[in-house]
């Protein structure tokens, strides 16, 4: 599936170890002679297709639509465990609560890289969910809809992640460097996420009656919320008109529209959903021979808009979680910073490298 | 405690096809006895890892969401073996999943402290702690249990639990030596599981004839190993151990629980118990 | 990496940032991997088993506080690196060997 299309974990991590040495030496010398080319500036870097790291000069506004896109993303992952973690309790096997409890385990891990990826734009993770409880930065609104059967846990997994998956891949490719690297490791690590969803999907497909209905009703539900989570589209009506795609474009923090990341994602889980026994509910859909992608129905755009200002049967179930754990959590916090600061842990110089 | 009170029932499946294997567990009373045994660590550690599921996403810092998460999957993973072999060995064979999923409250043998609900950080703390500094001791004594299974569980759990056991040390040095508020409630804490740790150090008919045929070992031997640790912690954390309560918990390992469990079993069990003989 | 933290409206003072570095397997260097926050070293290292080694990923940890790093700069990049770039001697492929001479 997809996921799988990054850095072997088998491969050399230290390229002068494994007598790579002539590969490293090529590619020293490509990056010297664009440098002596196009300069190391922020448009030279991005025009040679080179990562902007962190101490580079970049433009503000890069910076800043990288905080809002990363901090987004990571605000999504830390939301995003509460529809399935409501499930670990209930799961119906103790394989699937294994698998649940790590896979929501792992949404926490990836919330983290991502947390961390922003803060080497010079913002603080507590800053940014200051700005998350406050509602002043959004999550995925994917995660306001309920999760309201076991078969969501699949369906989560097959369409939320395949099309997660979709989103990140590319990102792996990002220009901006630690957030590239960050995906890297969500999607190597995401790759189990949508095989899990799947199986659970294709197990109560060929279960009983009530599995089976169980399944269809889940698929129903999931459907186009999945398809609105790749943004509205490029062009037309209901195209927005904030030109952020043509930007992001331009500075390689997006690398494919809207539209075509959406017709990517129809075109693979069609057939995995006739695969599953399942129907899409959409009759609309069908297989366009001259275009060789399937052709779907009008999104209806305003319910995304509805959902996203906050009209979602779970938005303030959602915050007012997190919001609690985070206040919750506070006298903890502090204690550690004050036995810490006690201790002198982790205040001293004298480190043994 | 009577042996009755162990549940051999044996629910709608033939005993022949499936054999007691990889034993060398030979006696019937003794299989029997070493099913419970079984039960009552398996049930331990399946419950406990029930109650740190839902801690994922509530905790006090996205680090600790993760560290509680291994935690529960430790947990969960030893229930999934132990639970596994209580089915071999009662003779029923039972899985994983319906020993988990299938029994009534009365038929669980956990003990009392696994199973109260989740409250503030402090108390699962203190919780962990005594836990792990039980099963630290319980798993080094049953890697050398005369039940192959039982001492492969063991060798492998005894790593796990020694890291929880170190990850609750940190957080109660951490919250007893840290403010003014974090002392008052990582005492607490403590206070409000002292109750309910003599029971996981109790014997009772199942471990006596375990321990005697080197298949368990007596809960009453691990006491002096796990309270020290305990109290060593404590004391470093600036903090001291309650005195004895008038009350204290018992009757988990005959199946008598606190009124905690039967919620959690409802919440725990109702999926699959909705849909008999369902595949998941 | 340690570019100074801007302070939230969190009245809460924040952990500290750390650096987390994974040796893979033995007789390989300790790798970045990423970062984490945590209140002091102890349990930086835990936090950074937690974290990163989930999935068998090391042998070893380190963590350094980022604080503690000290990094070049952008502003001395070239005169740091660009002068190594003409001297193609030092790699051994600026070398003409006759190709039929083994063991070079």
């Amino acid at each position: 599936m997809y996921g799988n299309d990054f850095i072997d974990p088998d491969e050399p991590l230290n390229a002068a170890e494994f007598g790579d040495v002539d590969d490293a030496v090529a590619a020293a010398a490509t990056t010297a002679a664009q440098r002596a080319e196009g300069g190391s500036s922020f448009e030279a870097l991005l025009a040679a297709d080179q990562r902007i790291e962190p101490r580079d000069e970049m433009p503000e506004a890069y910076r800043k639509t990288l905080i809002r896109q990363i901090a987004q993303h990571a605000h999504s992952e830390i939301i995003g465990m509460q529809p399935e973690g409501n499930w670990i309790s209930r799961a119906p096997s103790l394989r699937r609560k294994a698998i649940l409890m790590a896979k929501v385990q792992d949404e926490a891990g990836h919330g983290l890289y991502l947390y961390a990826a922003a803060e080497t734009l010079g913002v603080d993770r507590a800053e940014l969910l200051d700005l998350l409880h406050s509602g002043k930065q959004k999550y995925s609104s994917i995660f306001n809809y309920p999760t309201l059967t076991w078969a969501d846990n699949g369906a989560i997994g097959w369409l939320v992640d395949g099309a997660a998956i979709m989103n990140q891949v590319p990102l792996c490719r990002c220009s901006y460097g630690p957030y590239a690297r960050a995906m890297i490791r969500v999607c190597k690590e995401e790759s189990f996420h949508q095989r899990q969803g799947f199986e659970i999907l294709w197990t109560l497909s060929r279960g009983t009656a009530a599995q089976k209905d169980m399944a269809q009703d889940a698929a129903n539900r999931w459907w186009w919320p999945a398809l609105m989570m790749f943004g509205p589209p490029d062009t037309g009506d209901a195209a927005t008109t904030g030109g952020h795609t043509a930007q992001s474009m331009a500075w390689g923090i997006k690398r494919f529209s809207n539209d075509d990341l959406r017709q990517k994602f129809v075109d693979m889980t069609v057939p995995q959903a006739a695969k599953l026994g399942l129907t899409l509910p959409d009759p609309d859909l069908r297989f366009n021979e001259e275009t060789g992608h399937w052709d779907f129905g009008a999104i209806d755009w305003s319910e995304l808009w509805r959902v996203l200002k906050g009209d979602g049967a779970c938005n303030a179930e959602r915050i007012e979680r997190r919001v609690g754990a985070h206040h919750e959590g506070a006298w903890v916090r502090e204690a550690a910073n004050a036995y810490a600061a006690r201790h002198d842990l982790g205040q001293q110089q004298e480190y043994v490298a | 405690m009577s042996r009755n009170a162990i549940d051999t029932s044996v629910s709608d499946h033939s005993v022949s096809d499936h054999s007691v294997s990889g034993s060398s567990v030979s006696d019937t009373t003794l299989t029997t006895d070493a099913a419970a045994y079984c039960l009552q660590l398996g049930d331990d550690a399946l419950i406990y890892a029930q109650r740190l599921g839902d801690w994922i996403s509530r905790a006090p810092q996205i680090e600790e969401d993760m560290a509680l998460a291994n935690v529960g999957l430790d947990l969960l993973g030893q229930a999934r073996e132990l639970l596994t072999r209580a089915g071999q060995l009662d003779g029923t064979g039972r899985s994983e999943d319906e020993l988990a999923y299938l029994r009534d409250e009365r038929q669980f043998h956990n003990v009392h402290l696994v199973e109260q609900e989740r409250s503030d950080f402090g108390f699962e703390m203190a919780r962990m702690l005594w836990f792990a500094a039980y099963q630290c001791e319980l798993y080094a004594a049953l890697a050398n249990s005369s039940d192959e299974t039982i001492a492969g569980v063991a060798g492998k759990a005894v790593k796990e639990v020694d890291y929880h056991r170190d990850h609750a040390s940190q957080w109660v040095l951490r919250l007893g030596d840290g403010t003014s508020t974090s002392y008052v409630r990582m005492k607490e804490g403590l206070e409000r599981v002292a109750p309910y740790v003599a029971e996981l150090f109790e014997d009772d008919a199942v471990s006596v004839a375990v321990s005697e045929a080197g298949v368990g070992t007596l809960p009453s031997s691990l006491w002096d190993s796990a309270f020290g640790h305990v109290s060593r912690v404590v004391a470093q954390a600036t903090l001291t151990l309650p005195t004895d309560s008038t009350w204290r918990s018992r009757g988990g390992r005959q199946g008598i629980h606190s009124r905690p469990m039967g919620f959690l079993l409802a919440e725990m069990q109702h999926i699959a118990r909705s849909h008999p003989g369902a595949t998941w | 990496m340690s570019t100074p933290a801007v302070k939230g409206n969190s009245s809460e003072r924040s952990w500290p940032l750390w650096e987390v570095f994974v040796r893979g397997k033995r007789g390989l260097s300790h790798v970045h991997v990423g970062s984490l926050h945590a209140p002091d070293a102890e349990m930086a290292l835990r936090n950074g088993r937690d974290v990163y080694t989930r999935r068998q990923e090391g042998v070893s940890l380190w963590v350094v506080r980022s604080m503690d790093i000290t990094a070049s700069s952008p502003d001395e990049r070239d005169s740091f690196f660009d002068p190594a770039a003409d001297k193609i001697y030092r790699h051994p492929t600026f070398y003409d060997i006759p190709e039929d001479v083994e063991y070079l």
